[in-house]
């Protein structure tokens, strides 16, 4: 869907996009997902440490992915039209570090970014390596709200043989 | 377990509950929305992929879990939400007609030292198929209100 492994470079920051996230969607994500009160009611989230409504972390998280796909879609198109081979994202083993640092409250603009940590080759996968990436959100104050290292399966040059 | 607070968690103590059946039609509907990558939407780019099959976003796996712990754990009680989770690992695919439960055992608690009237417990939390396999494992802290602050219990 995007870049090969080797063409990735270390250090560098894409801004994946942004998001708002509405009253709305917060309830309707957490009714399915993450019903506590703070992220259903507005009374209730008034009255919790939080003080006010306010998105499921796993919200902030399933957003950053999908702006994430999003983005390497993007590029993949980008690719594809100046005749350059694309490489696939596989499945991801796993994350660390995950912080909630910052309440994402209803009508709150996150822009999220991904900076290339590392990259390595998969010893048990041929043709595939792994990318581990710095996550972040920021909201429209400049607050980082989210941040995690996650790694993901990456298609490598090998596999073009 | 309902109406829980930190004096209720003890290292050590484990506990089995919920139970989740995923549907193909959420696992489509989910990576829809948040994950949409051609392995978790298409049974044959899941065929085509490390993946093996249709499989669900491992993101759908960790909000599976939340909603067992929300709903066997936290319910009725003084959980305050989570500052982070220290660690997943995605063991296993989730596959559409799995079955769902999960487990966890309490790693540490320690009550806060600026606010004393809530204290953190850690978990290492397993989602666990119906054939009693982990798929995915989280570590993780949550935050919950004490039922007597000062107290000694």
């Amino acid at each position: 869907m995007t870049a090969f492994l080797e063409e990735l470079v270390v250090g560098r920051t894409e801004v994946l996009g942004s998001h708002t996230f509405t009253a709305d969607e917060i309830k309707t994500f957490a009714a399915a997902y993450d019903p506590q009160p703070f992220h259903l009611d507005e009374a209730a989230a008034a009255a919790s440490h939080f003080g006010a409504l306010c998105a499921s972390g796993w919200h902030t998280a399933g957003i950053w992915m999908r702006l994430m796909v999003e983005y390497a879609q993007r590029q993949s198109e980008e690719r594809i039209a100046r005749g350059l081979p694309v490489a696939e994202m596989g499945p991801s083993p796993g994350f660390r570090d995950l912080k909630w640092l910052v309440p994402v409250y209803a009508g709150d603009t996150i822009t999220y970014s991904a900076t290339l940590r590392e990259t390595r080759l998969s010893a048990s996968r041929p043709g595939w390596g792994l990318a581990t990436h710095d996550n972040e959100g920021v909201n429209q104050k400049g607050q980082t709200v989210f941040s995690f290292t996650g790694t993901a399966f990456w298609q490598s040059r090998g596999a073009q043989a | 377990m309902a109406g829980l607070a930190f004096e209720d968690f003890k290292v050590g103590d484990t506990a089995s509950y919920g139970r989740y059946a995923l549907t193909r039609d959420e696992v489509i509907s989910f990576a829809s929305q948040f994950d949409p990558q051609p392995m978790h939407l298409d049974e044959a780019a899941g065929a085509a992929s490390i993946l093996g099959g249709l499989a669900a976003s491992g993101w759908h796996g960790c909000v599976i879990l939340m909603r067992l712990i929300a709903d066997n754990v936290l319910a009725g009680g003084m959980g305050e939400g989570a500052p982070g989770i220290d660690q997943v690992r995605w063991l296993r695919p989730l596959r559409p007609g799995d079955v769902f439960s999960a487990r966890h055992e309490v790693l540490e608690t320690r009550v806060s030292r600026t606010k004393p009237d809530r204290g953190f417990v850690r978990f290492r939390f397993e989602l666990v198929d119906q054939d009693g396999i982990a798929v995915m494992e989280q570590t993780n802290s949550i935050m919950f209100g004490l039922r007597g602050p000062g107290g000694t219990a």
